[in-house]
């Protein structure tokens, strides 16, 4: 934090706003887990219940033994996972062309690449649902995977990262006799480390959150991804098992991501930053 | 000293730009066709010019959803954005308070929207909500937010304003990172007051962040979806339909294809048109490089 980070005491009235927008942002999260912790049976025509006990783990153990839930949380790894990779491979390749190497129309496609960024998903999701029928990838890994692999952000990050690396390192190595794709290995790869894993954990909260391309591809319920079953068990909700049964679903959906969120807040924090300071 | 002019550079953007060809600039180009047909699931349409786009501007259901688009923009944003710069200014310290503090501000924002509508729905339905439980302890009768025509987009706002919190609070705490102590200093010695200190420096200094937060965020929330579709369906009677969800529900529940199609552009232009709007409106200021 630099010093600017003192300015000013906060006021009585200042710590007063604050603690009601920390209850705010707090109360709607407790309220889930102590409906999660309660017999469906009592809450039902009187939530008010979860205020008070007996708690009871009964809808946690339902979800283990529920197959479809622990399926959907398997899919979404591996649709996160699978983004995530596919994205430091592309990108990293990319952005090392990008960014080093002369060819021609390098600026035309850099320029191309760059206005993808105003590309708002909704603009072309039909014609890419059409695609993806035709090549038959609906309701498959690769179908999900797919269409995160091609962010515009994600090279446009790398690119601007690799410019950043001094030439001379580079020239040392050519004048070793190394080639280019030695040199991008050995000389540049290492020295993306930092920017790798903010654009990692920036692309897995990304895609474990999506909901609209899933939404769409995935219509096989053994297909969905965490958000889309969790969407389907809430639309359906008169016909499930019960609000506390549902809520545990929920907070079992938050489990990773909140542990992901802890242990790379930093990385987090820096990507979000990332869009402001340049 | 770089390489001369050499094909093989473009080896490594291949890969990339393959599937980018593919995926993205297809699929935009194939979009505008489809506009101008007449597409169902079945069979392979007709050429109709012009047609959806007229039909569009007398669809009187495709007309309310962009006016509800708008509201619910204008409901969240300016809220969203004095909120979030209220927080930072009071989260930019040292200390291990503050930055859990800014931990829980920021933490609803790594959320899918379907867990944060789950949530929401048991704050706001009044029989089964905590907002519900809440109002009939203070002996008021529970609003009925999700199924009243006039509560239910402040109920979607209210939502959103939660979840989003946590990314403009970031870009306000960053900005206020990058202001110079010495503009303070030098204020203190001015005998400036706080209040002027605030409207003087802190203020003009964060010019920029501002204008991106706003962009950043009227162009999300003019592609509100899954809110509205989680938490209403797009009810009551089509109160809470976005253009997004009417987008959704004339592709892939009616099958409208091209009708649809020319739906997604009309939205596409006008994302890009405020956009464009609020960047020259504001100076083409500092927000030149904003993405």
């Amino acid at each position: 934090m630099a010093a600017s980070a003192q300015r000013g005491r906060l006021s009585g009235i200042g710590w007063v706003a604050l603690l009601i927008g920390v209850a705010i942002m707090v109360a709607p999260i407790v309220w889930t887990l102590l409906l999660s912790l309660k017999n469906n049976g009592e809450l039902v025509g009187h939530s008010g219940a979860a205020l008070y006990p007996p708690y009871t783990v009964e809808n946690y153990a339902a979800i283990f033994g529920n197959s479809s839930t622990l399926r959907w949380l398997l899919n979404s790894a591996i649709v996160a996972i699978g983004t995530t990779a596919g994205v430091l491979v592309l990108a990293s390749l990319a952005g090392y062309g990008f960014a080093r190497l002369e060819f021609p129309f390098r600026r035309t496609l850099f320029v191309i690449v760059l206005l993808g960024l105003a590309v708002p998903s909704q603009a072309i999701i039909l014609p890419q649902h059409q695609l993806f029928a035709w090549l038959h990838l609906h309701n498959s890994y690769p179908g999900l995977i797919m269409p995160g692999l091609i962010a515009p952000f994600s090279v446009f990050f790398m690119t601007t990262y690799m410019r950043g690396i001094p030439r001379e390192l580079d020239e040392a190595a050519m004048l070793d006799g190394a080639s280019r794709l030695t040199i991008f290995r050995k000389v540049i790869l290492p020295l993306t480390i930092p920017a790798q894993s903010t654009l990692a954990v920036f692309t897995f909260l990304g895609t474990w959150n999506d909901y609209w391309w899933p939404l769409i591809s995935a219509t096989h319920s053994d297909m969905y991804t965490l958000t889309v079953g969790l969407a389907a068990a809430q639309m359906n909700y008169a016909q499930t098992s019960g609000l506390g049964y549902l809520m545990a679903q929920a907070v079992f959906a938050s489990i990773p991501i909140f542990l992901v969120y802890i242990v790379f807040q930093k990385q987090i924090v820096r990507a979000m930053a990332g869009t402001a300071v340049r | 000293m770089t390489d001369s002019k050499d094909w093989r550079g473009l080896l490594f953007v291949a890969p990339f730009l393959a599937l980018y060809s593919l995926i993205l600039i297809f699929p935009l180009l194939r979009g505008l066709w489809l506009s101008l047909n007449q597409v169902d699931l079945f069979g392979d349409g007709h050429f109709v010019g012009a047609g959806n786009y007229v039909r569009l501007f007398g669809d009187p259901v495709f007309g309310t959803s962009l006016i509800n688009t708008f509201k619910v923009t204008l409901m969240i944003v300016p809220v969203l954005t004095v909120i979030s710069l209220l927080l930072a200014l009071a989260l930019n310290r040292a200390g291990r308070g503050a930055a859990i503090l800014r931990g829980i501000f920021f933490s609803s924002a790594v959320l899918s929207v379907t867990i944060v509508t789950l949530i929401w729905r048991f704050v706001l339905a009044p029989d089964a909500g905590l907002l519900g439980e809440l109002w009939k302890a203070l002996g008021w009768e529970p609003l009925a937010f999700l199924s009243a025509p006039n509560l239910v987009l402040p109920g979607i706002a209210l939502t959103t304003i939660w979840w989003s919190v946590g990314l403009p609070m970031l870009l306000f705490l960053a900005g206020l990172q990058q202001i110079p102590e010495d503009m303070y200093e030098a204020a203190e010695l001015d005998g400036a007051n706080r209040w002027t200190t605030f409207w003087r420096i802190t203020l003009p200094s964060l010019t920029r962040t501002t204008i991106l937060v706003v962009m950043l965020q009227t162009a999300a929330q003019l592609q509100l979806f899954g809110q509205s579709q989680l938490l209403t369906a797009g009810g009551p009677s089509g109160a809470s339909r976005t253009a997004v969800l009417f987008l959704f529900e004339t592709a892939f529940g009616r099958w409208e294809l091209g009708y649809a199609s020319a739906a997604a552009e009309v939205l596409f232009l006008i994302i890009l048109a405020v956009t464009f709007a609020q960047y020259w409106a504001t100076g083409r200021g500092g927000a030149a490089n904003g993405r």
